[in-house]
């Protein structure tokens, strides 16, 4: 019996999420009374790992697999599932793992709770916390099947440090032409930009922008911030912004520490979005904009004057603090 | 090219959320029910397929008799015939058994799901019900073309797209950006009256893996009040000192 963990990496370098999840994995054991297990796929410091309490990692070294496979990475986890005589897989909410779950979930047999915000509130029957209805709700969910599958909410448990030593060991799976027959012909990804799912901040914007060229300042607000940045539903589908930077409840979810929005009025489909951020921030002409009811402090004023404020106020900060 | 889209049958995205029987069921007073937006975008790329290359279009729910109006709605958008699997969905893996069924009795070549459903956010039904029919799989689509047996689609991944190609038999996971929200498809006078006389076929449910039970339902905490500041120094200090995010 063990937890296993996928831990995600990109160009040989664990994301932050693969410390959040190994960090929930170690919790996960514990509570079980065992060990918590990492697979990693073309990742160098897999010793990090140990930092967050994993005991062993299964290193993963193969070319085919440098682009991330859904069916072949499942296929890869499954042997190693079995191999570790695993109980409990620990994911990320990333797209990538979003992917991969449910494959799992149908080849193990496995139930598979997602956006799970908490570690296991009882093991025996194995219940945890979701958010459910785009985050209008919460469900505590029962996983019954013998294999569990548990996908963890963006910075929902934190990273924590759990020192062990962590064991690396080499592990093939045994894949063929089947497991990659979806293949990828072409990533177009904008380098060095921190990603939404990535973010501990999100700047976004909203139709008070007035137009896609008064992009520039919600870029610099988010580029002092180290933040990623986003926006509303009119904003994507007037075409000012791409689709994948729509937050809400039929675009992406935002989880982040500090959620700031620029010119969103808060309709009750973008609040269910954000929802699960921590502190949320408004800046609004409009003092009756429903936004300013969820958020934790606001600005009422010209986002074309405050944002470059709040812009010069923070490099100020950062050059103190720094 | 037959193509069964699985249309889930969701609260509407304005709707207050609320649970009842001390909190172990979604409270459904009130609540209007519609097609999942992202199963919305889904069958409108399909209406596509219909209309440029002769494809056929089923569509499939898992529910009582209650999810027929929504279903109706599917057909007046000009699906073909429906398939209602007269089951309540218990979870996402009881549904992707059920759906897993139809398809292998169907045949279809290509099977469009919504990459989630907005009511219980599993997400988990087009990947588990890929696995057990066999089919590739792709999810969080936001393009496809089918030539011959080759698919060609595009994915939103964290941070930026990815173009992948594979070979029928599929199932996708779509979402929005399949068809842009202007292009949707809003039934008219004519389909509504057609979608009458489609067939709607009731079928019964198989056993299945009931995977995950919700026990228990919860709201968040209600909001405390915002806390306005009249300066940019201010609320960097408030951001520093109280919330500690920056």
């Amino acid at each position: 019996m063990s937890v296993l963990v996928y831990t995600e990496s990109e160009n040989g370098k664990f994301k932050k999420n693969a410390f959040e999840v190994a960090s929930y994995a170690k919790a996960v054991a514990e509570q079980l009374g065992t060990s918590a297990v990492a697979i990693s796929f073309n990742a160098d410091a897999n010793n990090d790992l140990g930092t967050y309490g994993i005991s062993k990692v299964l290193n993963v070294t193969n070319d085919q697999l440098k682009t991330f496979n859904a069916e072949a990475y499942a296929k890869a986890i499954t042997e190693a599932v079995n191999k570790e005589e695993a109980n409990v897989v620990i994911v990320s909410s990333s797209a990538n793992s979003k992917y991969l779950a449910p494959i799992l979930a149908g080849k193990l047999k496995a139930g598979y709770a997602p956006n799970v915000v908490e570690a296991p509130n009882s093991t025996a029957p194995f219940t945890i916390k979701r958010t459910a209805f785009s985050n209008k709700g919460f469900a505590h969910t029962e996983i019954t099947t013998d294999t569990k599958i548990v996908g963890v909410s963006n910075n929902a448990f934190g990273i924590v440090e759990n020192n062990a030593d962590a064991v690396v060991e080499d592990f093939s799976p045994s894949l063929d032409d089947n497991d990659f027959a979806v293949k990828s012909v072409e990533v177009d990804k904008v380098a060095g930009k921190v990603t939404i799912a990535d973010a501990e901040i999100v700047v976004s914007g909203g139709r008070g922008l007035k137009g896609p060229e008064n992009w520039g300042m919600i870029e610099e607000l988010a580029e002092v911030l180290g933040a990623a940045t986003a926006c509303s539903k009119p904003v994507s589908d007037m075409g000012w912004r791409p689709h994948g930077e729509h937050v809400g409840q039929t675009g992406k979810p935002v989880a982040a520490n500090l959620y700031i929005a620029v010119g969103i009025s808060g309709a009750i489909q973008h609040l269910a979005g954000v929802s699960a951020s921590k502190t949320k921030v408004v800046i609004n002409n409009d003092a009756e904009a429903p936004f300013f009811k969820a958020a934790d402090y606001g600005i009422v004023g010209d986002a074309f004057e405050v944002v470059p404020q709040l812009v010069e106020k923070l490099k100020e900060f950062k050059a103190q603090n720094a | 090219m037959k193509i069964l889209v699985c249309i889930s049958n969701v609260p509407d995205t304005t709707s207050k959320i609320n649970f009842t029987d001390g909190d172990t069921k979604f409270d459904t007073n009130g609540v209007q029910f519609v097609i999942n937006p992202n199963d919305e975008f889904g069958l409108t790329r399909a209406m596509w397929f219909k209309e440029k290359q002769g494809a056929t279009v089923h569509i499939a729910t898992v529910g009582d008799a209650s999810v027929e109006p929504t279903m109706r709605k599917a057909l007046a958008i000009g699906a073909d015939e429906g398939i209602r699997i007269n089951a309540v969905p218990t979870d996402g893996f009881f549904v992707a058994e059920q759906l897993a069924n139809v398809v292998k009795d169907g045949a279809y070549d290509l099977v469009i799901a919504g990459r989630e459903s907005i009511d219980y956010n599993g997400g988990m039904v087009p990947g588990i019900l890929a696995t057990l029919t066999g089919m590739n799989f792709i999810n969080t689509c936001i393009n496809l073309e089918v030539e011959g047996n080759t698919a060609t689609a595009i994915r939103e991944i964290d941070g930026g797209k990815e173009k992948v190609e594979t070979q029928l038999p599929l199932v996708i996971g779509g979402q929005k950006g399949l068809v842009e929200e202007s292009d949707l498809k809003i039934p008219n006078m004519r389909g509504i009256m057609m979608a009458r006389k489609k067939a709607l076929n009731v079928v019964e449910p198989i056993d299945a893996v009931k995977a995950t039970v919700d026990n228990k339902f919860e709201k968040p905490a209600p909001k405390g009040t915002v806390k306005l500041v009249d300066s940019a120094d201010e609320l960097v200090a408030l951001l520093h000192n109280e919330a500690k995010v920056i």
